[in-house]
């Protein structure tokens, strides 16, 4: 938006820059900055960590040991200057979302102590409509419909809206909410102030960004017009296993990058399937995501930092 | 609508890939899954053929009925994981990925 020229630019040169990204809110707007970039805590409220698509059972060239790189992602979030008051997982936790995967990941993300909330990715609701991954992930969530997969919190006057865009895909279609949850997010929503911020959180973009390969999400644009009227609102999502961002107004998106394997760029390769990274350079195209929420602030500073360190 | 396989149909399918050793005159063809996309696409084959999906990808796919309910579901297959399924009826009937949507396909049954 012309209203914010800067951020936009600085969004842009952040486009590709690392693996993690930290966001901080402060004064009520989500920040993010590179990890290791410039230093931004000290000024920050709280902050909070994504990680995404860590696909646990994965073992094919890509990465081998996608335990490891998720273990790696744990260990560079325990490092951080200021611990994060929460952690976002946005989904494909497990590669097929069986049992032993999601014992595997939750031993390796539950070894850190952290308050972790998680959505599904479509790895994760493969068996049983879904139930083993809600029961197991979102059990302490406030469901917003019972087998749902989505549900919202608020924390240090943030509200965090978590939300399935993963089940009943449609045939030649994109993600879909659909209209129980679409009900649901605008009952959610409804009375809420303006001026408090928002940080949605979901696997598939909510945004098209390729439609060709199915990233985007059918009636996003519905969640869109009922978010629209407030100040703030963040949209953080996975999937696509790359760092991507756009501001649209009051509304900034990012995706995240995997602690498990990268993706190609938008039909830069004949299929979205996992890619090889070069010999030593998988950890430099995984990553964490940081984000600083800074008091009198309304957007939050986003660090997006590679295993690589 | 195209597609129309009653359960009749689908429960005679089943039964006869679970006898598919005695079937031996029966034609078979194969659609390989590989770079998110069904290979071919569309196929024509004369009723009683066993078809089998191969993934080729290192990702799971499915090969999922479009119909309502859906008339065949083969679940997650893994790489290299196969889906064999025997159409005993003449029809139309579409498929995707109900993980990756975009991906699509067709049985024509003669
Ligand atoms: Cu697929």
């Amino acid at each position: 938006m012309s209203s914010q020229p800067a951020r936009r630019t600085v969004l842009e040169c952040m486009l590709w820059a690392g693996a993690g990204v930290v966001w901080s809110v402060a004064g009520g707007v989500p920040r993010s900055r590179l990890l290791g970039g410039p230093a931004q805590a000290a000024e920050a409220a709280f902050s909070f960590v994504q990680i995404s698509d860590s696909h646990i059972g994965f073992n094919k060239d890509a990465n081998t040991d996608v335990p490891g790189t998720l273990q790696a992602a744990m260990g560079q979030i325990a490092a951080l200057k200021q611990a994060p008051a929460l952690v976002l997982h946005s989904g494909d936790v497990s590669h097929l979302s069986k049992p032993a995967q999601f014992d595997t990941a939750a031993q390796i993300i539950g070894a850190g102590k952290l308050d972790v909330h998680y959505v599904p990715g479509e790895h994760d609701m493969l068996e049983d409509d879904g139930r083993p991954f809600i029961e197991r992930f979102q059990g302490r969530e406030k469901a917003g419909a019972a087998g749902g997969a989505f549900y919202s919190f608020d924390q240090n006057g943030v509200h965090f809206i978590g939300l399935n865009n993963v089940t009943n895909l449609k045939a030649g279609g994109l993600g879909i909410l659909g209209a129980a949850q679409l009900a649901w997010l605008a009952d959610d929503l409804n009375g809420r102030a303006a001026s408090q911020p928002i940080v949605v959180f979901a696997h598939i973009p909510l945004w098209t960004v390729y439609a060709p390969w199915g990233w985007g999400t059918e009636d996003g644009e519905r969640a869109l017009a009922l978010l629209r009227r407030f100040g703030s609102v963040t949209v953080l999502n996975g999937h696509i296993h790359q760092v991507m961002q756009k501001v649209e107004g009051t509304v900034a998106f990012h995706t995240a990058r995997s602690t498990a394997f990268p993706q190609p760029a938008p039909g830069a390769a004949a299929s979205p399937g996992p890619m090889k990274a070069d010999a030593g350079k998988l950890r430099g195209v995984l990553g964490i995501r940081e984000v600083q929420v800074i008091a009198g602030q309304a957007e939050l500073a986003i660090v997006d930092t590679s295993l690589a360190g | 609508m195209p597609g129309k396989m009653d359960r009749r149909a689908l429960l005679g399918a089943a039964a006869a890939v679970l006898c598919a050793p005695h079937r031996a005159f029966a034609a078979e063809a194969a659609i390989e899954i590989k770079d998110f996309a069904f290979n071919p696409d569309a196929l024509t084959v004369r009723a009683g053929t066993k078809l089998t999906w191969t993934n080729r990808d290192d990702t799971p796919h499915t090969v999922t009925s479009t119909a309502t309910p859906p008339l065949f579901k083969s679940g997650a297959l893994d790489s290299d994981d196969s889906f064999a399924l025997v159409f005993d009826n003449p029809g139309t009937f579409s498929y995707f990925c109900s993980l990756h949507p975009h991906m699509q396909g067709t049985v024509i049954v003669r």
